[in-house]
């Protein structure tokens, strides 16, 4: 009796949160599940069999899923470059430079953000279609980047303006060009920033599906579109394992997120 | 060595340059997001208003409505409930980071809650799709703890499975947001409150969330937004009627190739972001105006 004031919110704390762990890992631990059986079938509260024939399947030399991973990952890192040298000038003249209207044009970057894309998705479908580029890398990869453009600018901003200036003036001071100056000093410091964003872009294009549901159609396969002709086929395996792969990237950025974002973008959101 | 005089000459030719140079720079991501974004975007506006001989008509509207005025109020309902589920989990998860006073409880749940974080919907969508179904593992371990029947199992595939999957995925992002803005306020106040025998969930309420309320506010317009245009999670746990707006609108071009009616229920539910939006802009531009 007097020991149960005492323990009660111990047990209350424990309990909530091994609730929200089971929320949280409960529904990932299916997937691993689904991944690995080879039978499972109602009633059996688990696989019946467990085994490892769909990840030789799936990663056949002949398999469709190395290829979408490549196709994935060959997009992205386009959409990265594309993305990137676009952004680094803006991103320089908005974090650095005198501008007016500087924050209505921050604003106008986060439209894409703001709005929902279903409609610019399924129009520029129909322009690409006119114009030869759907279905086509070139054309998921400009719809990739005009929206991780928008993170990459506001980061790559937020990135320049922590920059200390007078380094940049110590640089002019003694001669430097005003590239050189940019190249040596101003780009360095404000590389980790940049990494983020390049980060970011990537991530977003591995993972984007509506655009590339549009736009790639028929014969851009990325991974996610894979994954979902895969489990809208009901071949639950194959989804899970394609899923897994797609989780490797999210979850490693998520343990690591806070190292690149802490200061400058957290701060900046609702400001 | 340059003079005084030297200085402001350059600095004055400088100050004329560097807004030309600063447009100059600008021009390339402006013209990425103008044509990829905005003329799109424009073209979805003309086509919902646009007959097929080019005069302007309403009809598309009118067919749109006819036929998915269920699905835009399903649409609403889903998107609306899930943003009220997501601003209680982040607030209770991040409020509990900012003033829990057990450590090791804190630590456990940083580190627990952000696990979806990065995780993409159609990912989401397919991990629900298994664990929420009949056969699932949350039926079975409803069942195994006694809480309900065997018999009573049941799919939650329905509207209560796009919920689940997006306020699962969604809570985190705005948990981060809304986590990082209550750890940069000043303690003192929460100290004092604290101090003065004040409650836990009162200094919550009372102090600290009004002072996060803008990045609560812009984390739950983001995924409002993000939410009302996602297509693979309806599509994948309840794509039958009643249904979101975005699988209406992919089953209107990829079976009838009917853009129009398409363009139409894409403007409804840009309709719909805009009461969000409107929310959102008013804030931000209030900010710009301070900054």
């Amino acid at each position: 009796m007097t020991l149960a004031p005492r323990i009660l919110p111990h047990l209350g704390r424990a309990l909530v949160l091994a609730l929200l762990a089971f929320a949280i890992f409960g529904p990932l631990l299916n997937l691993v599940l689904w991944a690995f059986a080879e039978k499972w079938y109602f009633p059996s509260k688990l696989p019946l069999e467990y085994g490892l024939t769909f990840w030789q399947r799936v990663f056949a030399p002949r398999g469709n899923a190395l290829a979408s991973l490549g196709t994935s990952i060959w997009i992205a890192v386009l959409t990265v470059i594309v993305s990137l040298v676009v952004a680094i000038p803006a991103g320089y003249a908005l974090g650095r430079l005198k501008l007016p209207w500087r924050g209505l044009i921050l604003l106008a970057f986060l439209l894409p953000q703001a709005v929902p894309n279903l409609p610019v998705y399924v129009n520029i479908a129909q322009v690409f279609y006119r114009i030869g580029l759907a279905g086509t890398i070139t054309g998921v990869v400009l719809v990739h980047a005009s929206h991780g453009l928008v993170l990459a600018v506001w980061i790559a901003s937020a990135a320049f303006a922590s920059v200390d200036a007078s380094l940049e003036e110590a640089a002019r001071n003694m001669g430097a060009s005003v590239w050189t100056c940019f190249r040596t000093v101003t780009l360095p410091l404000a590389a980790p920033g940049l990494m983020a964003s390049a980060i970011f872009v990537f991530l977003e294009s591995v993972d984007e599906f509506t655009g590339t549901y549009f736009v790639g159609v028929p014969d851009v396969t990325t991974l996610p579109l894979l994954m979902f002709n895969a489990s809208m086929g009901g071949n639950y395996q194959i989804a899970s394992i394609t899923a897994l792969l797609l989780l490797v990237p999210s979850i490693a950025f998520m343990l690591v997120v806070e190292r690149f974002l802490k200061a400058d973008v957290l701060a900046m959101v609702g400001r | 060595m340059a003079t005084l005089a030297d200085d402001t000459v350059v600095e004055m030719r400088r100050s004329g340059d560097s807004r030309f140079v600063a447009f100059a720079l600008l021009a390339p991501a402006l013209l990425v997001v103008g044509l990829f974004f905005v003329v799109p975007l424009v073209l979805s506006a003309v086509g919902a208003f646009r007959s097929t001989e080019g005069a302007f008509t309403l009809a598309h509207f009118a067919k749109a409505l006819d036929l998915y005025t269920r699905d835009l109020l399903f649409t609403i309902e889903i998107v609306v409930l899930s943003t009220l589920l997501i601003a209680a989990v982040a607030i209770a998860i991040a409020g509990y980071l900012t003033l829990g006073e057990h450590p090791r409880a804190v630590a456990i749940l940083r580190w627990l809650y952000r696990w979806p974080l990065f995780i993409p919907f159609v990912v989401a969508g397919q991990i629900m799709r298994t664990f929420l179904a009949k056969n699932g593992m949350l039926n079975h371990v409803l069942i195994g703890s006694g809480l309900i029947a065997p018999i009573s199992a049941q799919s939650m595939l329905d509207w209560r499975g796009i919920v689940v999957a997006f306020v699962w995925k969604q809570a985190p992002f705005v948990t981060l947001l809304l986590a990082g803005a209550m750890a940069a306020l000043e303690r003192q106040h929460i100290e004092a409150a604290r101090n003065l025998g004040a409650p836990r969930w009162r200094v919550l309420v009372d102090i600290v969330l009004p002072q996060v309320r803008g990045t609560l506010l812009v984390g739950l317009v983001l995924s409002f937004v993000a939410m009302l245009s996602v297509l693979s999670v309806p599509l994948m746990i309840n794509p039958n009627s009643p249904t979101m707006i975005t699988v209406d609108v992919a089953y209107r071009i990829n079976t009838f190739a009917d853009y129009a009616v398409a363009n139409a229920l894409c403007l409804l539910s840009l309709l719909l972001a805009a009461f969000g939006a409107a929310f959102y802009l008013r804030h931000a531009v209030r900010k710009v105006e301070d900054a």
